[in-house]
């Protein structure tokens, strides 16, 4: 039995290293980054005709799944790794994956463009999505409920922005969940009274409302300098997770083009904000 | 004459119509096969291909149903355990552990743990008290971080968690103290699905028999083909639709203050049941034999009288299984429900916001950590969804098989 799975073991070692040295990466995981990751994987590709890379979406738990299962190369997420599914990477490989930043996103927070209200502190974020506040005219507004958008709980956004703006809390019960990012903007621009967040990239049809840090300092616009300096205060880092046992060879390299300038080129024009330089990769 | 033909190619409406008429009349051979003359070998081997292609179908279901019951099991038997704070073990006091009690920790197979080095299973431990050192300080002394939220009260019953001013039915499976508490989700199925139903029924079941008895030949030709034409516009197509201009409309219409909600919902969930529901209910109308229309008429009641005192109720078995199938499609509708309105919101007024079964499952699979607490809640709520669907086309079979029984005086 012990033998068998053994060799079993050496099989699929040998079956993953073939198909790395035929220059063939497989990627898999976070919706997000899947524009991007393909944007990537074509000019890759364009620039080494030997490599295949396939893309594909379907989320980070998806993504991290496939990982256990050493169905795919690489993972994208759009979230960090939790801890029960490093465990089930143990399990499977025996070792923790590796963690690569590949890129920097800035969420916005998209009010409608008829709403006068300009600037938020992140304690009123924080109040307004929880639904302590219910009132526009308790932040400054006009006198009008508040109509909450959040993004669905599956979405590494929803995740980052009830960690880091509601501080772990609830959103209330009554935020309406939509499917997208441009769902939550195209939702926004249509009603007078709503509040969203997501990506701060997107943006036609509503409002960025600049946000404060707390009451003292200054309200920040979410420009591609203020997220990079750090300034504006609601960012986050995507990710590439990797089987550290494949982290070699065409992998090694692909992943360390990502993260060169010509790589983080592209995170620009995708939308998303290229890794501070201390970070790529030379 | 469209109509009847289609009446008769339909398969489960025949099923419905002539159920029981046909026993003892005609013999089975082996495998369905039983002719006068001797099956031609094409012909044979067509017949018992088909005749697999519908045993796989049953084979299908019953495979679907032990794959989702299986994922699901965990939570039925209380297995999982979702609490935040869990009892942890210091990485360093591996060597003071039994294997057994090591094992039981991990949560490790035998085999697993066999195959495992020291090393391996140091990097375990490290994981697991990372995670409980990683809890923010104000969660660590939550006085819910220790629940197990997967039992079957925190999922059922109302709460009062920490931070809420009264108990309530909470749906937040993301975050530090996931609160799986299904009421919410449930509700806001059949608030859609009702309304949809609401809407949906009258308008079809009018219709066909408009279609059906009233309109003449030319109006027919036109109006049965177009509104069962609906049914080709993809639901994500009727979805987007809702989201954009149908909210919008209905809201300058009844004023109310979410823009999305189970109203919207469920008109738009109308749209998915109207050719339906039509279209068998059309069926059932239509099959109703010419002389009873002729000997209502020639007894001089009119038209409308005929269509609905003599017509609607003689196909009333075939009505009726248009709204269950009705039922069916509206409950396990995922596309419009999901692009409409998903807050999961406790509350049974049609003008708040509502998330379907089907909306939860599709939207949060994809994320969950598989075989997770919350994964696995998922796959319970596509047995339920799956059980409630059963259960409502059994009503439907045994009320239509009374309905029948009553009309053809054999009770």
């Amino acid at each position: 039995m012990k033998t068998l799975s053994k060799s079993s073991l050496v099989l699929a070692a040998v079956l993953t290293a073939g198909a790395s040295f035929a220059g063939s990466i497989t990627v898999k995981g976070s919706d997000t980054l899947v524009i991007l990751a393909q944007k990537w994987a074509e000019t890759y590709m364009g620039k080494n005709s030997s490599v295949k890379i396939q893309v594909s979406g379907g989320g980070s738990g998806i993504g991290f799944a496939a990982l256990q299962n050493q169905a795919t190369d690489l993972c994208d997420a759009s979230r960090k790794i939790k801890a029960s599914e490093i465990e089930a990477c143990i399990k499977a490989f025996n070792k923790r994956p590796t963690e690569y930043k590949v890129a920097v996103d800035g969420l916005s927070v998209y009010v409608s463009a008829d709403n006068p209200i300009k600037e938020i502190t992140v304690d009123q974020l924080a109040q307004i999505f929880t639904g302590k506040i219910k009132n526009w005219k308790e932040v400054g507004g006009n006198d009008a409920p508040i109509t909450v958008y959040s993004r669905e709980n599956s979405s590494g956004t929803y995740e980052f922005f009830k960690e880091h703006v509601l501080k772990g809390r609830d959103f209330t019960a009554s935020a309406q969940t939509m499917p997208g990012t441009a769902a939550v903007l195209q939702a926004v621009a249509k009603d007078k009274s709503g509040i969203g967040y997501g990506g701060a990239a997107y943006g036609a049809g509503a409002k960025h409302v600049a946000v404060k840090r707390d009451d003292a300092s200054p309200a920040i616009d979410p420009t591609e300098e203020n997220v990079l300096a750090q300034k504006y205060p609601i960012w986050r880092y995507l990710y590439v997770y990797v089987n550290p046992a494949l982290d070699k060879g065409e992998v090694a390299a692909y992943l360390n083009w990502i993260r060169s300038d010509e790589g983080q080129k592209i995170v620009k024009d995708v939308g998303y904000f290229p890794l501070p330089a201390q970070l790529r990769e030379k | 004459m469209s109509g009847r033909r289609a009446a008769s190619t339909r398969p489960d409406l025949r099923f419905y119509m002539t159920r029981g008429q046909h026993h003892g009349k005609r013999s089975h051979g082996w495998m369905g096969i039983h002719r006068g003359h001797r099956a031609r070998p094409l012909e044979w081997c067509a017949e018992k291909f088909i005749f697999l292609v519908s045993l796989s179908a049953i084979l299908m279901v019953f495979l679907i149903f032990i794959f989702v019951a299986r994922e699901a099991m965990p939570i039925f038997l209380g297995q999982m355990n979702s609490a935040l704070v869990l009892p942890m073990i210091a990485p360093g006091d591996i060597d003071k552990l039994k294997p057994a009690e090591l094992r039981a920790y991990l949560n490790l197979s035998e085999k697993q743990f066999a195959a495992m080095d020291k090393e391996t299973l140091q990097s375990l431990l490290e994981v697991k008290a990372e995670a409980q050192n990683e809890i923010p300080e104000e969660f660590r002394n939550d006085p819910d971080a220790k629940l197990n939220t997967t039992e079957w009260r925190y999922m059922i019953q109302p709460r009062q968690w920490n931070g809420y001013d009264k108990p309530e039915y909470i749906w937040q499976p993301v975050g530090q103290i996931k609160k799986y508490n299904l009421v919410p989700l449930i509700v806001g199925s059949l608030k859609s699905t009702l309304i949809g139903l609401l809407f949906a029924v009258p308008l079809a079941v009018g219709a066909a028999i408009y279609v059906s008895q009233l309109a003449r030949p030319r109006v027919r030709e036109v109006v049965k083909p177009v509104i069962e034409m609906l049914s080709g516009i993809p639901s994500v197509v009727v979805g987007f639709f809702a989201l954009l201009v149908m909210a919008t409309v209905l809201q300058s219409l009844f004023g109310y203050q979410t823009r999305l909600n189970a109203f919207v919902a469920g008109i738009a969930l109308s749209f998915a049941v109207i050719p339906l529901v039509f279209s068998i209910a059309e069926d059932a109308l239509t099959s109703v034999p010419r002389s009873y229309t002729q000997a209502a008429l020639a007894l001089g009641a009119s038209r409308w009288q005929t269509a609905w005192q003599i017509v609607l109720p003689a196909a009333l078995p075939g009505v009726f299984a248009a709204v269950v199938l009705g039922f069916g499609r509206a409950i396990g509708e995922t596309m419009i429900v999901l692009m409409v309105c998903s807050a999961s919101v406790m509350s049974w007024s049609i003008f708040d916001s509502a998330r379907s079964i089907t909306t939860t499952i599709a939207a949060e699979m994809a994320e969950a950590v598989n075989g997770g607490p919350h994964y696995r809640i998922l796959f319970m709520l596509g047995a339920v969804l799956f059980a409630v669907t059963f259960v409502a086309n059994m009503i439907g079979d045994l009320v239509m098989h009374r309905l029948k029984q009553k009309l053809e005086g054999k009770r």
